[in-house]
């Protein structure tokens, strides 16, 4: 039974942990492999960061999160609400997901874990809205299976 | 569902589509129908209703067996749930972003950068 609270995922990363820890923590650096369009500097605790996202289909949706701790080289967690993507829907009042990125040294260079919880919070409406979304979100590349798909249902 | 390259696209691509999701949602909730009840204020002709399920079919989600004269639905999966394929949506989303970040600092011709 798969558990719907959490995503965790890692990954290894051949490049120094200061390397990583760049990419994460400093605005521009994270918009450009996240695909959004953030001031220069550092994160800070507590701070709010916002800007546009820059991928195709996605440029009228502003992405914000709070950043919670920041322990140099080792941890990063802000808090957002996921998959916020809906203009005309007010995300403020529903509860938050957690997101945590941990760094170790390994041989070869930086391990990169992710952590992203507190999914059983949002409301299940919400998720289905979501859903329903997908055909325009981040998966534009989606669009070749839904192709696929239809081909199928063509076919009968 | 084994038998699937990529469950998790072909799932959030069946999804990705207000009547089918409306489908798989009223199956979740009132469990097997036929197709005559899941027609029911759908909004859109048995026949859609039909080709729509045979998409989610296609997905692993749903699975019609014959009873009489017409097929009864019921949602395929075990426990399946709109927080899991959301959950699996969200996955996906982080899979692809990490993917972005490994080119982003792997590839860079030396320390700094374009960003220096």
């Amino acid at each position: 039974m798969m558990n719907t609270d959490r995503i965790e995922r890692e990954i290894l990363l051949r490049a120094p942990r200061s390397r990583v820890w760049r990419a994460l923590t400093e605005g521009q650096e994270f918009g450009s492999w996240f695909g959004v369009k953030l001031g220069a500097g550092d994160f800070q605790p507590g701070a709010r960061v916002s800007g546009p996202l820059t991928c195709k289909g996605l440029d009228h949706v502003t992405m914000k999160f709070t950043v919670e701790q920041v322990e140099p080289e080792s941890f990063f967690s802000y808090r957002w609400h996921p998959y916020a993507v809906d203009p005309d829907y007010d995300y403020e009042q529903e509860p938050t997901t957690l997101v945590e990125f941990r760094l170790d040294e390994v041989d070869g260079g930086t391990r990169l874990r992710v952590v992203e919880s507190g999914f059983d919070l949002i409301p299940e409406a919400r998720k289905a809205k979501a859903l329903e979304m997908n055909s325009n979100g981040w998966a534009i590349q989606m669009e070749n299976i839904e192709r696929h798909v239809s081909a199928v249902e063509s076919r009968g | 569902m084994s038998a699937q390259s990529s469950p998790a696209a072909e799932v959030f691509a069946a999804l990705g589509d207000p009547t089918r999701l409306a489908l798989v949602q009223r199956l979740s909730a009132g469990g097997p129908a036929s197709i005559t009840r899941l027609s029911d204020g759908a909004g859109v002709t048995r026949q859609a209703v039909t080709r729509h399920l045979e998409v989610l079919e296609a997905a692993g989600l749903v699975r019609g067996l014959r009873q009489g004269r017409e097929r009864v639905w019921q949602l395929e999966r075990d426990g399946f749930t709109v927080a899991q394929a959301f959950l699996e949506h969200v996955s996906r989303g982080w899979d692809e972003a990490l993917e972005r970040l490994r080119h982003f600092v792997e590839d860079e011709p030396g320390e700094g950068g374009s960003w220096a």
